[in-house]
């Protein structure tokens, strides 16, 4: 994978994948290493996300990295109207691979293409975020000791989600079960139904799902929020359907593990953070050692 | 009827013909090819009667022969185009265009957050369906629709 970019989740093969899952486990049995000692990454984050970048910024600096960058356009050369193509050829110069987050969809692939040095996606409007994907893969096969024929649950926001809908594609490589989950205004958009009718593969469509959580393997919840719904009423109507709450888990499967991209506001009541299946907090800290995992595959170290 | 398509734009000796153009796309089929960039004799026919297409167009390009490749690139403005390749005042050849599996540069994308539409940047879509033509972004990765489609 050297000298690759990874700016969507289909750029890699299922083989790479699995690598790179493999290669996550390594780094989280020894996450400090001088393995990229030497070496300048930038991160360019074109808008804000802190979560996002110090996960980046940890995996960097626990491998004894340097970090360069700015973590808001706002004082950067952009805001002095510079085109990205002409940051992306000036950043490219000065470092071993470019980390960058954008609003404008499609701008990590433009980045990759006029890039010298490999450029990792770290979020590209409501196009992708493959680390996000992949961490997701790693914390659910690390939970569920596979991938292979699980009945994933997805709930909340299904339209707008840029996490569930990499996660709906990546997963269906594993003959994954789906339930979806949502009011209607955030349904599962058609192209995502339409890829899986396609590879043969089954989904279920519910608005609730009290009477159904026993089935689950995983449960991957969203937020719903407010400003989706062009009717405020019906925000109203749905906003407590789609809360976990720890009294909903009684009857869940003993390997069942509750999944969130965070941050949560009030989807996940806090009464389940100390259940044993709440797994979101672990699974911010894989995205540090699936990122370590990315990092060293991209320049070629591991 | 055949003889009647002749009298509107007269016969050349080397070349190739264009026939059935949608008579409103017939500047953009003019523009994709390249033909306003030329030194060749060129003619051309526009608002034509058509049983098929209502209004249509045609034009003769002198001394000009088209790779495949390049004359596929109108198949989105011309879908139903058909060309003959003239030599010696006769047809040698008949040829009709194929919507090909990747378009560069020719349609927009219709996403208004695409970085196609903020930064001059080619645009480039692979074909994901041939009959009702939808297009997938390769940068914003968001399908674009025929009845979506805008012709840069």
């Amino acid at each position: 994978m050297k000298n690759r970019s990874l700016v969507s989740i289909d750029d890699f093969s299922t083989e790479e994948i699995l690598r790179i899952l493999d290669l996550t486990e390594e780094f989280e049995k020894e996450p400090t290493r001088k393995l990229l000692e030497g070496k300048v990454i930038a991160t360019l984050f074109f808008e804000p996300s802190t979560r996002t970048r110090l996960s980046f910024e940890s995996a960097i600096n626990r491998l004894g990295g340097k970090i360069i960058g700015f973590s808001d356009s706002s004082n950067s050369s952009v805001s002095k109207g510079e085109t990205l193509n002409d940051t992306i050829k000036m950043v490219s110069n000065y470092c071993d691979l470019i980390v960058i987050r954008h609003p404008i969809e499609g701008s990590a692939r433009f980045a990759s293409e006029v890039s010298s040095v490999p450029v990792i996606n770290a979020g590209d409007g409501a196009n992708q975020h493959p680390s996000q994907t992949l961490l997701d893969l790693y914390s659910i096969r690390k939970t569920q000791g596979k991938l292979d024929n699980l009945n994933i649950f997805m709930v909340g926001d299904l339209k707008y989600g840029r996490t569930v809908h990499s996660l709906v594609m990546a997963m269906s490589r594993w003959n994954t079960t789906f339930n979806f989950i949502s009011p209607e205004e955030l349904k599962m958009p058609d192209e995502f139904k339409l890829y899986l009718d396609n590879l043969g593969l089954k989904y279920y469509e519910h608005s609730d799902f009290t009477d159904i959580i026993s089935t689950a393997d995983i449960i991957y919840m969203t937020r719903v929020q407010k400003e989706r719904f062009s009717d405020p009423i019906e925000y109203e109507k749905v906003k407590n359907v789609y809360v976990l709450r720890n009294s909903m888990l009684k009857n869940t499967r003993p390997n069942m593990r509750i999944l969130h991209p965070l941050p949560r506001v009030n989807e996940i009541h806090q009464d389940v953070d100390s259940n044993p299946k709440a797994y979101y907090f672990e699974q911010a800290l894989n995205g540090v050692f699936t990122r370590q995992a990315i990092l060293c595959s991209l320049l070629g170290i591991k | 009827m055949k003889e009647a398509k002749q009298m509107s734009v007269s016969a050349i000796e080397n070349g190739t013909v264009i026939d059935h153009v949608p008579a409103k796309n017939l500047f953009k089929v003019i523009q994709i090819l390249g033909l306003d960039r030329i030194d060749n004799q060129i003619t051309f026919g526009t608002n034509l009667e058509s049983k098929k297409l209502g209004r249509k167009a045609i034009i003769k390009i002198t001394g000009v022969f088209f790779e495949d490749e390049d004359i596929n690139r109108i198949a989105l403005v011309a879908p139903d185009a058909k060309l003959n390749i003239i030599r010696d005042y006769e047809v040698v050849e008949k040829k009709v265009v194929e919507v090909p599996d990747t378009i560069v540069g020719i349609a927009k994308c219709m996403n208004p957050k695409c970085i196609t539409n903020f930064e001059s940047v080619t645009t480039r879509f692979r074909v994901v369906s041939k009959k009702n033509v939808s297009l997938k972004c390769h940068y914003c990765e968001k399908i674009t629709t025929q009845e979506n489609m805008e012709i840069i």
